[in-house]
């Protein structure tokens, strides 16, 4: 799927491994690597979080300012989110404008919080058709180790929960916080030849045909999803990723992003 | 009295930019007078352009699209190729006339993913093992957007490529399924994909392989699962069409009614 270069014995192995249910690092096909989130990592952003997911490492900054609104919406603030492949966290990634991997990856983090319905825009409205909030949530990917968008997308809602309006600032009232009411988190899986394994890894990711990620709420419900890569999925399988990563996502949730 | 005007002002602005129907179905029945898992009119025409190897002019509802495919042929720039198998590329285009407002032209983010997606979806069935250190250009161009158009320019591709002689295992055929008025429905138009609660465009091939699935909005896991099994229905009927507009085009020819 990447253009990551391996060897084919290490593919074979992989292969090989997962033949008998295991995988590389010894975990189960639906259990994730070790999740480190400090939030507040950044002093100069009004919301931050450092994640690791394994061996990905990343940082989210949520810069917030004020701004016009879009005329569509004159009384809702405004999200953008933006992710940086940087060049220092792989061989595969260069410098330059961000490339299709980066700007799905960026979108379907934006489609999670924005669908999800995670931050109450009405309630970013300073003037309704004049002054808004806007909220920029750039990820700034550090260490590739496989799977960006579950860390990308743990990060920026982490970053969030944490972050404020920096209202004092803006001369508008008091600093408050972000006005949140959902949690979406994503959950990512990829199926190597039939198998269906969650959080893949680097070389896992390298070999895998196809990635789906499911990203889900509270409720249960689902906000977002996305395919990616070349390999079809049969309905069967969708179904079990989907049924799986609703429930990987509340343990996530549980875990990391309790309030 | 700042405030009352305000109030006003604002609500003005509001009906101004939000013309949101009260119902979007009724009696079971849409807007547009379709059922909930009834598509939109769908209008084929196969080999349009001159030029191009393979072209397909697709009409999915108000949208219209046209699809392109150059190829298999030399690759540029030269470090793309391949040397076990052929490159695949797909370019979204939006015409900046397509939209209500003026869409700026040129790529943004959206057309970048959406080219993306649109590639993976077609490059599970072509044989692009076939044609080593060479391209496949898909360029799919949406005169008019109706929501669909990457589902219409999915379709309008799958075609295309038939048309150009690219060996294929099968036809791709694309749909979208959505939730309005908590009801699933099938190929949304403009006003339900704005109004909706959900939209999940969704590829298959005819043996029900998904090769493209996307979704944003708010589902349960079961909607999402009906959700599915109406989009493949839907993809069946569409790949009914495609495959009639392909024979259309070729029976004649082999009866000795020239189409030049």
């Amino acid at each position: 799927m990447s253009n990551e270069i391996m060897s084919e014995l290490r593919k074979d192995y992989i292969y090989n491994l997962m033949i008998k249910g295991e995988r590389e690092d010894g975990r189960k096909f639906d259990e994730y690597r070790d999740i480190k989130i400090d939030t507040n990592v950044i002093e100069k952003a009004e919301g931050s979080a450092r994640v690791r997911l394994g061996d990905t490492l990343l940082v989210v900054g949520v810069k917030i300012q004020t701004g016009t609104p879009f005329p569509d919406t004159p009384d809702k603030g405004v999200i953008i989110t933006n992710l940086e492949l940087l060049p220092l966290a792989s061989p595969m990634f260069e410098s330059g404008p961000p490339r299709e991997d980066a700007v799905e990856l960026a979108r379907v983090v934006d489609r999670g919080i924005r669908e999800s319905e995670s931050i109450d825009l009405s309630k970013l409205c300073i003037t309704a058709g004049e002054k808004v909030w806007m909220v920029f949530i750039d990820v700034h990917v550090l260490d590739d180790g496989g799977n960006i968008m579950d860390a990308a997308s743990l990060g920026a809602i982490a970053a969030l929960m944490t972050g404020k309006l920096p209202a004092k600032r803006f001369d508008v009232g008091e600093d408050s916080p972000i006005p949140m009411r959902d949690v979406p988190v994503a959950v990512t899986a990829v199926e190597i030849g039939g198998t269906i394994m969650l959080d893949p890894s680097l070389n896992e990711q390298s070999i895998a045909g196809t990635k789906l990620t499911v990203i889900s709420n509270q409720d249960g419900g689902i906000s977002g999803m996305q395919k990616s890569g070349v390999n079809p999925l049969t309905t069967e399988q969708i179904n079990y990723i989907v049924d799986a990563a609703i429930e990987k996502a509340k343990e996530l949730r549980q875990k990391f992003l309790e309030i | 009295m700042i405030c009352v005007y305000e109030i006003i002002k604002n609500e003005e602005e509001k009906r101004k930019f939000m013309v949101k129907p009260e119902k979007l179905i009724e009696n079971g029945i849409r807007l547009d007078g379709r059922k909930p898992d009834e598509l939109r009119p769908i209008k084929i025409k196969v080999g349009v352009l001159n030029r191009a190897d393979g072209s397909c002019y697709f009409e999915f509802g108000a949208n219209k699209v046209i699809a392109a495919v150059y190829g298999p042929r030399e690759v540029h720039p030269r470090h793309m190729q391949k040397s076990t198998s052929a490159v695949v590329r797909y370019k979204y285009n939006m015409a900046s006339f397509s939209v209500e407002e003026r869409k700026r032209p040129g790529p943004d983010r959206r057309s970048i993913e959406v080219s993306k997606v649109s590639r993976e979806a077609l490059e599970p069935v072509i044989f692009q093992e076939y044609f080593p250190r060479s391209a496949i250009d898909i360029f799919v161009e949406v005169l008019q957007a109706d929501a669909g158009t990457r589902t219409a320019g999915i379709n309008a591709a799958s075609i295309a490529l038939a048309d150009a002689g690219i060996p294929m295992k099968s036809l791709v055929s694309a749909c979208a399924v959505g939730k309005v008025d908590d009801t699933l429905v099938l190929d949304l138009n403009k006003d339900e994909d704005n109004y909706g609660q959900a939209d999940m465009p969704i590829a298959m091939t005819p043996d029900g392989k998904i090769t493209l699935l996307q979704m944003d909005g708010h589902l349960s896991s079961d909607e999402f699962k009906e959700g599915l099994e109406m989009a493949k229905k839907g993809c069946l009927e569409i790949a009914q069409l495609q495959r009639a507009a392909l024979l259309e085009k070729y029976s004649s020819k082999i009866e000795g009614e020239s189409n030049e």
